[in-house]
C-alpha cells in the first residue's frame, strides 16, 4: 500500500533529523483529512502536524458575526450563507439564535443561489455573507459582476474575504510560533498558483509544498518536507499537479480584482493584519451592504477563557485550552474553532483522542 | 469551506454548463473557467468550475468518497 511505504519513508527520514520538526498545515480541509486518516497519530514523535488559521468560519471575528446578525434582525433583510456560519458566535448571539427569533436566514450551496433569491424577493435586501479565502473570493466576485448585469438591484455582499499568503507572514514573524515547513493549501493554490507563496523559499527559507487532500497526498507531502529539512534545503513544490497549476486560474484572479482590492483586515486571534483582506472597490459600493446600509456593532469583549486564536497560530493544541471538551463542545460551542466541521478543536474533539499504530 | 468535487462537463451554454457526478447533473457556473469543454472534468467549488483536472484525479477522489461513504477499497486498483 502505497501509504504504509510513505510512512516507512517518513519513520526512516525521521531518524536523520537532529532536532524534533513541526510543519503547519494551512488549510482546514488538511486538518479534517489528516484527523480522519489518523496521520497525526501514525508519525514519529519528532514530527509534529500543527494547525493553522485555514478555516475561513474560524478566522471571522466577532465584529463580523455581530454585524451579521444585526443585519439579520432587521425586517427587510434575507441573509443567505454558507451553511457552517450560522452556529459561529458573535459577542452575544449566533446567526441561528436570531433565526431562531425569526430572522430569515438562507443556506445556500453556491453564491449565485442568492440571485435567485433577490429576483423571487424584490421588496428585500438580501445579503450574501461572503467569507472565505482565495478560492471563495472569485465565487463572490462573479456573483457581484453577474448581478451587476443581471440588473438586480436588491442583492448586497457583506464581505470579508481574506488572503493566505499575508497570515503566513505574520505567523512567521511572530516569535511564539514555530514552524520548519508548511503543507499548503491545495484550492486555495488552484487560484493563486504558486507565485505568492514563493516568499516562503526566497525571504525565509521554509521548505513549503501544495498538497492534495487524500491520505497519500498528504504524507508525500510530508516526505517532501522532511527531506527538505534533512538536506537544509528550502523549496517550494507542487505536489497536486493534477489539480493545481503553477500558474493558478488567471480568469478567477481577473474577476476577483475587478470587484475587490486589498485592505486590512481583523482576523480572530491574530489581530489587524495589513493588506490580508479584500474590500469591494468603489465602482461596486451599491452592492456593498456596509456602503449601502452601515451600522455599528458595539463592540462587547468575551471573557469566556476561550484559546481560539492560540489555537489559529498553532502556539497550543485544543488539549491545552481550560474550556476543551469541558464547557466547550460542538453541541455547545463556545469559539468558532469548535463551530465548523473544519475547526481545529472540532476535529480534535471528533477524532484526536484516538491512537494508532502501524505494524 | 474550500471544499471541491470533479466533475464532468456534459453540455455548455453560455456560462453555464451541466455537471454530472455519480449520476446526478447540477448546472455550475463557468464564468471563472470559460475554456471548459464538454468531456472535461472540471474541479467544482461553491456551484463554479474552478480547474480543469485529469480524468485519472477525478475517479481518485470518486472512489474515496464513496469509501468513506462505506464502500469497498476501490482506489487502489484504479
Amino acid at each position: 500500500m502505497e501509504e504504509k511505504k510513505l510512512l516507512l519513508e517518513i519513520h526512516s527520514l525521521s531518524e536523520k533529523l537532529t532536532k524534533p520538526v513541526r510543519f503547519m498545515e494551512v488549510c482546514g480541509t488538511h486538518t479534517v483529512s489528516i484527523f480522519r486518516h489518523g496521520i497525526r497519530q501514525l508519525l514519529p514523535k519528532n514530527v509534529e502536524l500543527v494547525s493553522g488559521p485555514g478555516c475561513p468560519v474560524c478566522v471571522t471575528d466577532d465584529v463580523y458575526m455581530d454585524k451579521a446578525i444585526a443585519y439579520a434582525k432587521r425586517p427587510d433583510t434575507i441573509i443567505a450563507t454558507f451553511g457552517d456560519m450560522l452556529k459561529v458566535p458573535g459577542s452575544e448571539s449566533s446567526l441561528e439564535q436570531a433565526k431562531t427569533e425569526g430572522a430569515d436566514i438562507r443556506i445556500i450551496y453556491s453564491p449565485l443561489d442568492s440571485l435567485d433569491i433577490a429576483r423571487d424577493n424584490p421588496d428585500k435586501k438580501v445579503i450574501f455573507l461572503a467569507v472565505g479565502f482565495e478560492t471563495t473570493s472569485p465565487t463572490a466576485a462573479a456573483l457581484t459582476i453577474a448581478a451587476k448585469e443581471a440588473g438586480i438591484s436588491n442583492l448586497y455582499l457583506l464581505s470579508a474575504q481574506k488572503l493566505v499568503p499575508p497570515a503566513l507572514k505574520t505567523l512567521i514573524a511572530d516569535k511564539t510560533v514555530k514552524v520548519d515547513g508548511f503543507i499548503l493549501p491545495g484550492h486555495v493554490a488552484v487560484v493563486t498558483g504558486l507565485e505568492p507563496f514563493r516568499f516562503l523559499k526566497e525571504e525565509h527559507q521554509i521548505p513549503a509544498v501544495v498538497s492534495g487532500f487524500e491520505a497519500d497526498e498528504i504524507l508525500t507531502a510530508i516526505t517532501f518536507l522532511l527531506n527538505m529539512v534533512v538536506n537544509n534545503e528550502a523549496k517550494l513544490i507542487n505536489a497536486y499537479q493534477a489539480v493545481v497549476k503553477d500558474e493558478g486560474n488567471p480568469v478567477a484572479r481577473s474577476v476577483t480584482e475587478k470587484v475587490y482590492e486589498k485592505a486590512d483586515a481583523a482576523w480572530r486571534g491574530m489581530g489587524i493584519i495589513p493588506l490580508s483582506g479584500l474590500c469591494m472597490r468603489d465602482e461596486f459600493s451599491s452592492f456593498d451592504i456596509e456602503k449601502v446600509l452601515p451600522l455599528t456593532v458595539k463592540p462587547s469583549p468575551k471573557t469566556t477563557g476561550c484559546r481560539c486564536g492560540d489555537v489559529l497560530k498553532g502556539v497550543i493544541t485544543p488539549f491545552n485550552c481550560p474550556l476543551f471538551d469541558k464547557t466547550c463542545n460542538p453541541e455547545n460551542p463556545i469559539g468558532p474553532c469548535m463551530v465548523s466541521v473544519e475547526g481545529v478543536c472540532a476535529a480534535y474533539y471528533k477524532y484526536g483522542r484516538a491512537s494508532f499504530s502501524f505494524e | 469551506m474550500c471544499l471541491a468535487f470533479p466533475a464532468k462537463v456534459l453540455s455548455v451554454d453560455g456560462a453555464v454548463a451541466k455537471v454530472s457526478r455519480k449520476g446526478v447533473e447540477r448546472a455550475i457556473s463557468l464564468m471563472l473557467l470559460p475554456n471548459a469543454k464538454v468531456g472535461d472534468f472540471v474541479l467544482v467549488h461553491a456551484g463554479f468550475a474552478m480547474e480543469i483536472v485529469d480524468e485519472k484525479q477525478a475517479d481518485e477522489t470518486d472512489a474515496l468518497l464513496a469509501e468513506m461513504n462505506g464502500a469497498p477499497r476501490t482506489v487502489f486498483s484504479l
